[in-house]
């Protein structure tokens, strides 16, 4: 991985904020809600000043990191944390392939992200820097965990204070991986949408920057320098069909969004707008998103008391619900929703075919990814299917304990071994 | 009269108050004196068919109206209703 600086910004690409409802416009400022209507703030740029400095030649000279899309992101200085995060690897799964009888398969694998193995590392690297040039002083957010994680690392980076609020009940794992870079981490008894709820409250009482509050229309573009990366890796092509895990629904909103600009700002090769299907996945205990699009709906019916092991794709609530729900049917592609069992299956199918040990959201969307190929919604000949791998297995082991073989015991001798092996045949 | 705790982007309209006192025995009677007391307040809270705004969320006492009877819901003096701009991300 290259050392070499991001590039320096030029004049900012971006103009404002404007509410994605009714079109109100505001100056940059650390706001995520409209005044108006209360719909979401989107960042507005300016495609015409971007389109004369970003062209394919231009991007490919950069460093191999999220900042060789800089122009498309919404900070108007230099990255100052996450200069590393981005661009990771987009593996051809042939292995994976042949066993869901599929010609073309790649993993888009952001379980290896710099620094904190999940793709939140993207968000957060634009919302803290975002941070810091709004002056803000102490950074915080609600988290499921992987958030947590990056959010902590990347104020530690920064040398900023951080709040993580989470459910009481996380996975140990997520909350020593916060603990570890110093952050005070705040545990709440209730769900997921209670921790959002209440950071909502906070965020206007205290002036803190919550990554995925009241920063959320600069944080929530990290994403599609994921949607960026696949194109490119594909040879600025997009796929045939993607399966994107869905939580709040942003991910799968603004992958829809960066295949858009790309196409619209003529980086795309010649043939290279595959009109991707765009698919989405939640497991079925917890998928509000999944059953708008079933039930061919626009309106998010929440869920109180989501069960499914997927905790970090439990969002009861999601905001995004309806702009993923838009994402998807607009772009004839459809949704699904595995269980627990088939999860943990996808999980180890993927470990077993391409060495990817993905966490519990990673088994959502490969779960998905073969209800979807079952049904036909995606056919085994389409062209390039992307399946979206967005954390890391070693956050989440405990729904594995006691489904995986255990070690075999013997003594320290040959002879225990050839017995052993003797059994085995 | 049960309290009614407003969001930061509706405090222009409530002179910059945080929480607010309002009449009514349902959530939509709430909303109707509060418009009274902050004009303009009903029209930031409901669209035009007089349904809550699709991003905009209400508790009454924590738990969220959607899962009782919206608008039709029945509140006490006693009770703790919050307006709060939905949001997501997270995980």
């Amino acid at each position: 991985m290259t050392t070499a600086p991001v590039p320096s910004l030029r004049p900012s690409t971006v103009t404002g904020l404007s509410c994605r409802e009714c079109g109100s416009k505001y100056p940059k400022s650390p706001i995520h809600v409209c005044e108006m209507c209360f719909g979401p703030l989107e960042i507005a740029y300016d495609y015409a000043a971007i389109g004369k400095l970003l062209t394919r030649a231009v991007i490919e000279s950069r460093p191999h990191n999220m900042w060789r899309y800089a122009e498309l992101l919404p900070l108007d200085a230099p990255p100052v944390v996450g200069t590393q995060t981005g661009m990771t690897p987009l593996v051809r799964a042939d292995r994976l392939a042949k066993r869901l009888g599929v010609r073309e398969v790649w993993i888009k694998n952001d379980s290896v992200s710099h620094p904190t193995l999940s793709f939140k590392d993207r968000v957060v690297s634009v919302a803290v820097s975002k941070a810091i040039e709004f002056g803000i002083g102490t950074v915080a957010c609600a988290s499921t965990g992987n958030l947590a994680n990056a959010t902590a690392a990347q104020a530690a980076a920064a040398g900023l204070p951080a709040v993580i609020l989470i459910p009481f009940d996380l996975e140990p794992a997520k909350v020593l991986a916060t603990s570890i870079y110093g952050a005070r981490v705040v545990g709440v008894k209730g769900t997921y949408d209670d921790v959002n709820r209440l950071c909502s409250e906070i965020a206007g009482k205290y002036g803190w920057g919550f990554v995925n509050v009241n920063l959320r229309p600069f944080y929530a573009e990290g994403s599609k320098s994921f949607g960026y990366e696949i194109c490119e890796q594909l040879g600025w092509r997009t796929p045939a069909n993607i399966v994107v895990p869905m939580a709040g629904g942003s991910l799968v909103t603004k992958i829809g969004k960066a295949f858009g600009e790309m196409e619209k700002l003529g980086l795309l090769a010649a043939g290279g707008n595959r009109k991707t299907k765009i698919h989405g996945a939640q497991a079925a205990g917890c998928s509000p998103i999944v059953d708008m699009v079933l039930e061919n709906r626009d309106q998010v019916k929440p869920v109180k008391t989501p069960t499914s092991i997927a905790k970090s794709l439990a969002i009861g609530n999601p905001a995004d619900g309806f702009y993923a729900r838009q994402t998807i049917t607009g772009s004839g592609g459809y949704a699904g929703k595995p269980n627990d069992d088939e999860i943990v299956a996808a999980m180890r199918l993927l470990a077993e075919t391409e060495g990817i040990f993905t966490e519990t959201a990673g088994g959502v969307t490969l779960g998905a990814t073969i209800k979807l190929l079952q049904e036909g919604r995606i056919g085994k000949d389409d062209g390039p299917l992307v399946v979206c791998i967005t954390g890391n297995g070693m956050k989440t082991q405990d729904p594995l304990v006691g489904k995986l073989p255990t070690p075999e015991l013997i003594g320290p001798s040959l002879a225990d071994f050839d017995r052993l092996q003797a059994s085995a045949q | 009269m049960p309290n009614i705790r407003i969001p930061t982007p509706l405090r222009k309209l409530t002179n910059g108050k945080e929480e607010v006192a309002a009449t009514g025995a349902t959530i939509g009677a709430l909303i109707a004196n509060l418009e009274t007391q902050y004009p303009g307040i009903k029209e930031r809270i409901c669209d035009e068919s007089g349904q809550v705004r699709r991003f905009v969320n209400i508790f009454a006492n924590d738990e969220d109206i959607r899962f009782l009877k919206n608008l039709d819901t029945p509140v006490k003096d006693s009770d703790e209703i919050s307006i709060v701009p939905a949001i997501a991300g997270g995980r």
